[in-house]
């Protein structure tokens, strides 16, 4: 595996993607998530919202790292927030 | 159709899991790894954190590359899908010139990447090539290697050429599953030809569609081996696409951290817009579907 | 009769660039740099001769249709069972596992190529037909559970039921009424997997040396030190195309009915 050239950083990154996922099947499998109208523009499930915010989050890091100043925590907290808003409103 | 609520599905699933994980997974993680860092072998390296992110995003070369990129998707998927609509629609229905044309109309689809390349290198060129040949002699000063304009139009012809037939052969199936009784119904009806083709013909057209699309968009989007026989990415670097400059990057240059956050940017646009077709298109699909429940 | 000269003309524009290269697969180069000319004056099969009797250009063929045919039973094999599940049954995570998988079929192989060179390097598959099977598989594998679902899903689910209470074992009806059901689907599958696997250059040229290059990678040598042999190159070309062709005629019934079934 030194291939690979791991880094504690993206181990961390990865667990907690992992965490997440094994996280929401357990979550589904005892009470199932029913498809619901938030204020996105569709009808979504659990993990549609999940995915979506994900990958919003990933468009607003490389936002933040690209074109402003502020260290990449910051777009992480924000992002945090905007994932749980997401996950109950969406 | 009414599905079975199962997790069996699971150990189905399994054998696919796998393999992927194995081939997409592993690599891709592999990727983030070399994106924070700056990897000169596997035990010389260094933390880099954002750094190359930042660098790539801002690099004026890789911004045009995506630039062109999303003109170029864009431009071949509004000429390839009519064209190819309007070729499926002329095909014959029966009998040998069916299969004749089936088999002409896909021969460009079965051949590798880089042949097409250089088929086209051979076509345009001015000196042995009859279509380069031919344009000359019509009067038109035609050089892909100085003429930015003329490369584009090349390149877009080419791909057209390649990828039309995909598009007409998979709306040639979508309409060979419309029974006759409905062309029936519209004569008896005295309906247009446009009418048959707007009320019968294009709504069963469009879940072919969907797949023609989405893949010709991603693959479009992923082009590399024939601008890359046919121009070289030139002249400049006005027909360099992503995949290009990210090869020149990575294998080329051996600048594996900045090659690797190039690829993660890339790959998460390539994400987000198939996404959106994607839902777009599905949930299109589901609101027809609930509508027609709804009717009858 | 207006739609006739309308696919008659788009097909002969089709053909023209295929016939450019065929007409200079017959030329010597010198025929081929003098005068421009529709047929070969000069009618020579010297560069068809040449690849076929020079092992380290025949054997690209044979290489790039090992790997083809491994990829295509590798990809059918593990998505026939995918792509019924995914048409029969709803479980938790479905619907993002078919999405992932489409996934990967956007992912750019120039994403992948260093990656994959390492992971099958460490292993010990570098320059081995497998390797390339394997990943070739990164995107055939999605697109054959794509297209085999649609066709599973237009079976009506009471043949299963029917089966079952007929006292069938799963993977008896699976393989002896299932999969003759869903011939015409495997067919147009197979000819999807056969044409991006056949087509791909990066992966492939990335992935071997020597041992198992591929013959579109063989190909780029032919840009030599004194100019390109335009005469070889048309003639690799065209020897390429060809078993394209034989996989076309043999599926055409398919392809046209193909889709047809779920889909629409």
């Amino acid at each position: 595996m030194n291939w690979m050239v791991w880094t504690l950083p993206t181990a961390g990154f990865f667990s907690a993607i992992a965490v997440i996922l094994a996280g929401m099947t357990v979550w589904q499998y005892f009470s199932p998530s029913i498809e619901r109208k938030g204020f996105l523009p569709i009808s979504t499930t659990r993990g549609d919202r999940l995915f979506i915010g994900l990958l919003t989050s990933a468009f607003f890091h490389l936002g933040m790292i690209g074109f402003t100043e502020f260290h990449v925590l910051v777009a992480t907290a924000l992002s945090v927030v905007w994932v749980v808003v997401l996950m109950r409103w969406g | 159709m009414n599905k079975i609520e199962s997790n069996k599905g699971w150990l189905f699933v399994l054998p696919v899991f796998i393999v992927v994980a194995f081939s997409a997974v592993i690599p891709l993680m592999t990727v983030v790894n070399y994106s924070v860092q700056d990897v000169f072998d596997a035990n010389t390296r260094f933390f880099t954190g954002t750094e190359w992110y930042r660098t790539m995003l801002n690099d004026p070369q890789l911004q045009g590359a995506l630039i062109r990129q999303f003109i170029f998707s864009f431009t071949i998927l509004a000429i390839e899908v009519p064209l190819g609509i309007m070729v499926a629609l002329m095909m014959p229905k029966k009998g040998w010139q069916a299969s004749l044309s089936l088999v002409l109309v896909s021969l460009p689809l079965l051949i590798p990447l880089n042949v097409v390349g250089t088929i086209w290198q051979i076509f345009t060129r001015t000196d042995i090539g009859l279509m380069g040949w031919g344009v000359r002699e019509l009067g038109y000063a035609y050089n892909i290697s100085r003429n930015s304009g003329d490369a584009w139009a090349t390149i877009i012809l080419m791909d057209v050429w390649h990828w039309t037939p995909l598009i007409a052969l998979l709306c040639y199936s979508g309409l060979r599953a419309i029974p006759e009784a409905y062309y029936q119904a519209a004569r008896i009806d005295r309906a247009s030809r446009w009418a048959v083709f707007r009320y019968i013909q294009l709504p069963k057209l469009t879940n072919v569609l969907v797949i023609g699309v989405l893949i010709r968009f991603m693959d479009s989007f992923m082009i590399y081996a024939e601008p890359f026989v046919l121009t070289g990415g030139g002249p400049g670097s006005s027909t360099t696409f992503l995949s290009q400059a990210l090869t020149a990057m990575a294998i080329g240059q051996f600048d594996l951290g900045p090659a690797a956050a190039f690829s993660i940017i890339y790959f998460l646009i390539i994400l987000a817009v198939s996404f959106v077709f994607y839902t777009t298109i599905m949930h299109m699909q589901k609101d027809k579907t609930t509508q027609k429940t709804g009717d009858s | 009769m207006k739609s006739r000269i309308g696919l008659t003309i788009y097909l002969v524009l089709l053909i023209l660039p295929i016939y450019w290269l065929v007409n200079m697969s017959f030329k010597t180069n010198q025929e081929i740099l003098g005068a421009l000319s529709f047929f070969p004056n000069n009618f020579t099969l010297d560069n068809y001769q040449r690849i076929l009797t020079d092992p380290s250009w025949y054997n690209g063929y044979i290489n790039s249709m090992t790997y083809v045919a491994m990829n295509m039973t590798i990809s059918l094999l593990v998505a026939l069972p995918a792509a019924y599940a995914f048409s029969r049954y709803k479980f938790v995570g479905d619907k993002h596992l078919f999405f992932w998988l489409l996934t990967n079929k956007m992912a750019p192989p120039a994403v992948f190529a260093l990656p994959f060179f390492q992971l099958y390097s460490s292993i010990g598959l570098f320059d081995t037909h497998i390797a390339v099977a394997l990943a070739h598989c990164l995107f055939n594998v999605a697109l054959a559970v794509w297209i085999l679902e649609g066709f599973m899903s237009g079976v009506p689910i009471e043949i299963d039921e029917t089966a079952y209470i007929d006292g069938y074992k799963f993977w008896n009806f699976f393989l002896k009424i299932y999969i003759p059901l869903i011939r015409s689907g495997i067919g147009v599958t197979a000819f999807f997997l056969f044409m991006f696997s056949w087509i791909e250059l990066l992966l492939a040229r990335t992935l071997t040396a020597t041992e198992s290059q591929p013959i579109q990678a063989i190909m780029t040598r032919t840009a030599g030190a004194s100019g390109i042999d335009w005469g070889l190159l048309s003639a690799a070309g065209v020897l390429t195309i060809l078993p394209g062709i034989f996989v076309i005629y043999f599926v055409r019934n398919h392809v046209a009915k193909g889709f047809a079934l779920g889909r629409t």
